[in-house]
């Protein structure tokens, strides 16, 4: 039970990632951004390409592991910025669902670039970090991989809820989100914060990736597509625009994944999220922090 | 004479239809195919545009409904009336797979009275995965090997009948009374309450239709197809419906329908380079989706789309 709970936390920790740079680029721009999962992808790849480089450099150990998680949000961040540059800024003021097809397109041609590129074989993610036992007790096994995994993530997280609080980035961000029209006159370049908000959670997503990869080392150009739908869950879930709500929103789904994966079956995991996500819906539509804004006529 | 204008279209396209239908043993069967799945994806698509384009609603969960649509069809064909002429069974099979998916689409209309834009497309796509998920757990239907040897009873007649039939049905509708209801919801839901029409009962009424022209859908691809299973209805089948739609230009059926026809032709043209055929097709999703020409005739009437 207790077993569950951590490997739930550590999942959960992961869709936290994403959702917090999906909820960003949903804070801005108001579109499903459907690419944000194959950036998660090749955050992953980024990492597998770049470890044996950085351990023939670095080693192997803390310093190599910080290396390649530091040029995949690098390459993810410079990845996102070029994605919106291209894809998205030319469709800024066309209908959202314009938007939301062209980002399924981003997300197919990374996808299936990737295949082309890479192969549609899974590759083994090389073991960054030893999953040296913390615990073995017969009731709690605990590897140190878990462990890092969701306190890298949480790290993360609070470092980008005091950029979003206190910063001029974050300050800048939010007035964007509530207002373009009124931003924009108070003197903040738009463009260049949708261009900074892209890159913030194309890298996160790259983390997220890297994370991921460590915990489960099998990786394919098709593995962000459920993460991505998952993390988008857990944004709507904990409602859009909150921080803490996409926290505990991927927290809940991962846990709620992992329990119905070693408690009911497998087969039913890729429904779960979905389930929740309806329920929660019906009663708040509006997800769980998330603030409904009144229609005015 | 030209108020019966669209009656006579269509009487003299069934016409056609049907003597388009003698002529199916002569066709080459890989073109047949080719428009056979052409006039489903229209099926389809005319359902979701009903949805989105007229009603202002979305759905990112429809291959969730054809799948519905196609279990039970070619449930009803294998196991029941078995003594009964065919043409009759697969009618039977289709008004079935109509009716079923039309109650899931009641179902799922009923959460998108609260929700709008973008929880109701994430809601629709988890009921389309959850769909997806049951029938994967359902041994009756065969879990996840699918089902096989469903009777192969789709052919020209039944195809763009149908799409004849369909295409006059909500034509009609939107010129009604009724059907204007439909734009006005569509246009701006505070004002249309305002003046009497019941939203909440439209929508529901239109998830209901479009649910319906999947559902049928569906079934057709069942028994043109012969072998379904689970991951033949995921998450990128409703993509690619909902992509069609909205190339096409919401509000514009002609639109859809060349946007239909390109999205499905363009993929078979691109067989001969298969490995790259999903990456030529992603990019020019985007590039249109960029470079699509600003005119009125994309995008004529302000839509949720």
């Amino acid at each position: 039970m207790l077993q569950q709970l951590i490997n739930g936390l550590s999942l959960g920790s992961i869709y936290a990632l994403i959702a917090l740079g999906y909820g960003l680029v949903y804070g801005v721009l108001r579109f499903i951004n459907f690419s944000h999962g194959d950036v998660f992808m090749v955050g992953a790849f980024v990492a597998f390409f770049s470890a044996p480089l950085a351990t023939r450099f670095l080693g192997s150990g803390w310093l190599t592991f910080a290396a390649v998680l530091f040029i995949s949000i690098l390459f993810c961040a410079a990845l996102g910025a070029v994605i919106e540059r291209v894809a998205y800024r030319p469709l800024r003021n066309r209908p959202k669902l314009t938007m939301l097809i062209t980002s399924i397109g981003v997300s197919l041609l990374l996808e299936y670039g990737g295949q082309l590129w890479l192969g549609p074989d899974p590759r083994a993610f090389p073991t960054l970090i030893p999953n040296r036992l913390i615990l073995n007790t017969p009731t709690l096994v605990l590897g140190q991989v878990p462990v890092i995994v969701m306190g890298f993530s949480i790290l993360l997280m609070g470092l980008m809820y005091l950029v979003v609080q206190r910063s001029r980035l974050g300050i800048a961000l939010r007035a964007v989100s509530q207002n373009q029209a009124a931003a924009s006159l108070m003197g903040v370049s738009i463009n260049r914060m949708v261009m900074q908000t892209f890159a913030i959670g194309a890298g996160l997503a790259g983390a997220g990736g890297v994370f991921y990869a460590l915990l489960y080392p099998s990786i394919n150009p098709l593995m962000g597509i459920f993460p991505g739908l998952k993390a988008f869950v857990a944004v709507v879930f904990g409602g859009i625009g909150s921080i803490p709500g996409a926290l505990i929103g991927g927290m809940v789904i991962g846990i709620l994944e992992t329990f119905v994966t070693a408690y009911l079956s497998p087969t039913y995991r890729d429904a779960i999220a979905f389930v929740i996500l309806i329920a929660v819906l019906l009663f708040r539509p509006a997800g769980l922090f998330g603030q409904s804004d009144r229609e005015k006529v | 004479m030209k108020k019966y204008k669209v009656h006579i279209g269509m009487g003299l396209a069934l016409i056609g239809v049907g003597a388009l239908a003698f002529l199916q043993p002569y066709i080459d069967p890989y073109y047949l195919q080719v428009a056979l799945y052409l006039g489903i994806n229209l099926i389809l698509a005319l359902g979701l545009h009903f949805l989105c384009g007229y009603t202002g609603q979305f759905s990112l969960g429809h291959a969730g409904f054809m799948s519905i649509g196609a279990y039970s069809a070619a449930f009803l064909s294998l196991h029941f009336f078995c003594a009964w002429p065919d043409p009759i069974r697969f009618m039977l099979s289709l008004l079935f797979s109509g009716f079923v998916s039309g109650c899931f689409g009641w179902l799922l209309g009923l959460p998108s009275l609260r929700l709008k834009g973008d929880y109701l497309a994430v809601t629709t796509l988890g009921f389309g995965e959850i769909i997806r998920v049951v029938i994967q757990n359902l041994d009756v239907l065969g879990g996840a090997r699918g089902l096989g040897s469903i009777p192969k009873w789709t052919g020209i007649f039944p195809v763009f009948g149908l799409l004849i039939l369909g295409i006059g049905l909500l034509h009609f509708l939107i010129s009604s009374t009724y059907g204007k209801g439909f734009l006005a919801v569509r246009d701006d839901e505070v004002a249309a309450q305002a003046i009497g029409i019941h939203v909440t009962r439209y929508k529901v009424v239109a998830f209901v239709i479009s649910a319906v022209f999947a559902g049928i859908g569906g079934a057709l691809y069942a028994h043109l197809v012969t072998y379904i299973t689970p991951s033949q209805f995921g998450f990128m089948k409703s993509i690619e419906l909902a992509a069609m739609v909205i190339l096409g230009g919401t509000g514009n059926a002609v639109g859809v329908m060349i946007s239909v026809t390109v999205l499905t032709v363009l993929p078979e043209l691109l067989r001969g380079f298969a490995q790259y055929r999903m990456v030529v097709y992603a990019l020019s999703l985007v590039v249109v989706m960029i470079f699509r020409p600003k005119m009125r005739f994309w995008e004529r009437k302000k839509s949720l789309c």
